[in-house]
Order: structure tokens, then sequence, then C-alpha cells
């Protein structure tokens, strides 16, 4: 019978705090795929107790979502017209804070990607080229006006595939399927992808910068945990992470 | 508003892959769903099991696996290269060849219940008068089951229609190819383009309101036959 008192009582505790605990939902930009899990799974060591759940997915997609009333707390946009939009409909509960700029590069899994350019691409070898869809994915936009700054817009389209979100576009490369894809160099430069092959950093003259914002929303509005969480993005050791993934912070000049 | 030039490009891939894969399937179909019926090997069950999986899968699971078969290093990316067709995702052959599996049971199972339902009795009359067992099945299963010949294209047909999960896997959205109207109305809605998605989405829900009102007034019923 002691022994089932303990139980309960444990029990008891263990209610107890998670009643105390809080918790939030992010919708993040899927180019934040691996960097997000890492920032994360730190800011959890400093709040343990709470839950922080996060769901990747294209931007635009949960523009639209978040309109309809979904449940989100926090939302990272890869296009910081996304969460502007949202401030101005009075979806917003903060100011649109930018977090980072995003980079491009040539990835491959099968060819060398560093000793290539946009020019190598008319290869006759290269068959199939992955790009985000350029009408509503903000990468896919970028690597659309990079290859039509460089000329090539025209040469290479018939060979352009169009992936769903910069995830899926790296995973058609990944798979040989795409010999060659434009990606986000925080996928191509995380730990999963990185082994399987080298990029090449597309000019960032080439394009428009790929400002990145996040929001509080009304849904997290008087959730506390969304705001440390926002808080947190600012710290050092977000920052680092961002940095580590290839991330131009605010405020800092980027490597060309 | 009238429709965009890339709507109609996009309903016309869509009836185009719907209309193959619904002739592909009575090809294929109509002698699996022949065999269901006829059978009395032990393997029946697990070769039904196989035929009914796409009912059940996530569409995410069947494009998934068709992604890695189809690419360079899955077997089926090993077969077409060899026979130089080159790879299969990101061309309308790859989407016919994923929705021949995707619809496989919608093609089968009508077909198998009105081939059951014929019996074993006509077609003994048939090879009492010296019919083959070819004869028999084109001459007396057929006719017999032409109506469950029709409501399996049908259901083929439409459910081809309604497919996107799969397509967006493997289709890689290519305009006149693979960007069919399901992948249309989704790039309207992550574009903001409400209006366009609105019209396109009108006309799915209307075309699959009347295809499935056609088959259920025009159903015999049971009862009375």
């Amino acid at each position: 019978m002691n022994r089932l008192k303990l139980v309960l009582v444990v029990c008891f505790c263990l209610f107890s705090l998670s009643a105390h605990s809080e918790k939030i939902t992010v919708a993040a930009a899927s180019d934040l795929k691996f960097a997000m899990d890492e920032i994360i799974t730190a800011f959890k060591k400093a709040h343990t107790g709470d839950e922080v759940d996060v769901v990747f997915g294209s931007s635009g997609n949960f523009h639209t979502q978040i309109q309809q009333g979904a449940p989100y707390d926090l939302f990272f946009s890869a296009d910081i017209n996304f969460p502007r939009e949202l401030v101005k409909g009075g979806f917003a509960a903060s100011e649109v804070k930018p977090y980072a700029v995003g980079r491009i590069v040539l990835w491959s899994a099968s060819l060398d990607a560093t000793k290539m350019t946009l020019a190598s691409l008319t290869a006759p070898n290269i068959t199939r080229i992955a790009i985000a869809n350029p009408k509503h994915a903000p990468y896919g936009k970028r690597a659309e006006e990079a290859l039509r700054a460089s000329g090539l817009w025209e040469k290479v389209q018939a060979k352009l595939v169009y992936g769903e979100n910069i995830v899926q576009t790296a995973q058609f490369v990944q798979t040989g399927n795409a010999q060659v894809g434009i990606i986000a160099l925080s996928l191509a430069g995380s730990p999963e992808l990185a082994p399987k092959g080298g990029y090449w950093l597309i000019p960032d003259n080439l394009h428009k910068p790929l400002e990145q914002g996040f929001i509080i929303t009304k849904h997290g509005e008087n959730n506390s945990l969304a705001k440390h969480f926002a808080d947190y993005m600012d710290s050092s050791p977000a920052r680092i992470v961002m940095a580590k993934y290839g991330f131009v912070l605010p405020g800092e000049v980027s490597k060309k | 508003m009238a429709l965009t030039d890339g709507d109609l490009q996009a309903i016309w891939l869509t009836v185009r892959l719907a209309g193959i894969v619904t002739v592909i399937l009575l090809l294929v179909g109509t002698p699996i769903a022949w065999w269901l019926a006829r059978t009395k090997a032990w393997w029946k069950g697990p070769v039904g099991a196989v035929v009914a999986l796409p009912l059940v899968l996530p569409p995410s699971v069947l494009g998934f696996y068709l992604l890695l078969a189809m690419g360079p290093d899955g077997p089926v990316g090993h077969l077409t290269q060899t026979l130089g067709i080159g790879l299969l995702p990101f061309t309308f052959w790859g989407l016919v060849t994923a929705s021949v599996f995707y619809s496989l049971p919608f093609m089968v199972q009508p077909l198998q219940t009105a081939f059951e339902a014929i019996g074993d009795r006509p077609l003994e009359v048939a090879a009492t008068l010296r019919a083959s067992p070819l004869d028999a099945f084109f001459t007396v299963a057929v006719p017999l089951a032409l109506p469950g010949f029709l409501t399996a294209s049908i259901l083929t047909f439409a459910h081809t229609v309604g497919e996107f999960g799969v397509v967006l896997m493997i289709g890689g959205n290519l305009p006149g190819e693979t960007r069919v109207a399901s992948v249309q109305i989704y790039d309207h809605v992550e574009a903001l383009e409400y209006a366009q998605a609105h019209q396109l989405a009108a006309m799915m829900l209307v075309f699959s309101f009347l295809v499935l009102l056609g088959l259920y007034a025009w159903r015999p019923n049971p009862k009375k036959g």
C-alpha cells in the first residue's frame, strides 16, 4: 500500500508541476528546420517543465492559417512581408522583429557544387534543377531573381522543377531526382545535409535580400512563455546557432 | 473573372491524366478483379489486401516510396533508365504511374463485386454451349458486369481528378506537365489569390458532386432488380 501512496504522491507532484508550466507552438519557415530545432532544445534546457512545439511549413501557408485563427503563438517567416501584413490586419501581438537574412546556394548531392557557378547550370548533363516555387516560396523568388539577373532564366527554365517549400526542394536534390538545386544556406550547411554534398554561395547582389521576420501572434498575446522565447532569439546562444547555420543576423554585414 | 490560361491548362492536364489512368486501369484492373472474383487460391487474401492498400495508406507514404523507387537509385528508376525512358519523377508519365497505383482499388473493387454477383451458373451454361473461357468472358461476363465497369471507370476517373498529395510529392509542379487542377488550386491559395482559387475549387466541387449524383441516381436499386 505504501508503494501505491508513493505513486499517487509522485503523480500529484507531476500534475501540479504541469499545471504551472506553459506551452507555446511555434510556426517556422522550413529553412529554419535544423536551426530552430537546436534553438528550441537550448531554450527548453533553461525552461524545464515548459512545452515548446514547432511546426515547419511554407511561410505563405502559415500566413493564411494565422488569419483563419490557427493556434500558433509565434510565427517565423522566411519573408518579412508576411508578418508585416499580419500586423496590419491586427493578427499580431507584437511588432515585426527581423531575425535574420537568408542566403541561397547551389547544392548538389551527385556533382561537386563547390566548383560550380550559376552558369554551370546550362551544362547538358544537368537535366533537372530544383528550386522552390517562386510563386509563393520566398527562397524560390530569390532563386528566380538570381537566375534572371545572370541572364540564365530563359536558358534553364525547361530544366526547372518546383518544390513546395525549401526543404522539399532540397529533398528533390538529395534523392538524386534533380542533379542540382538552389536551396537555403541554412539547409546546405546543416549537419544533416552537409555530408551529402558541397555548395556554392550565390552572390547576394544577384537577388533582393531574404529578409526574415517574426511576430508574436494574437493567439500568443497573453502567453509569457511566448515573450520569453521572443527575447531568447536576441540572446547570444540563439544568435550563435543562427550564425552557425549561415544566417546573417540583424546588424551584421553579410559575407560575399 | 475568367479562368486564366494556367487554369485551363491545369484542367486539361487533369482530364488527360484521369482519362489515361482510367483506360490503363481498365486493362490492368479487369484481369485482377476477375481473378479475385473467381479464385479459391489461398493468396487471394494477400493480393486483395495489397490492391486495397491505397484506400488506407496516406498519400505521403505512397509519394515517398514512389519518389525513392522512381529515382536514379531506385528499382523503377534503374528499369526506366535501362529502357532509355529516363526518370519518371517530374513527368506526366510519372504521374500516370503513380495514379495507377493510387486509383487501383477504385477500379478493382467494383469490378470484383460485379463479377462475383454473376456467379458460376451463366459461365457454366456458356461452357456447355462450347464457349471457350475467353469467349464466355467477353460474351457473358462483360455484358452482365457492364454496370460494374461503368461504376469502376467513373470512380477511377473521379478519384484520379481528386489526387493531390502524391502529385505534390513527385510532380515538381511543372505547368502543362504535372501541375494538375488540385495543385493549381493549392498554388493560388498559397499565393493568396483567393478569387482564382475559388473559381477552380468551385468547379471541382460541382464536378465531384455531379459525378457522385449521377452514380447514385443511376445505380439500380438491388431490391427492385
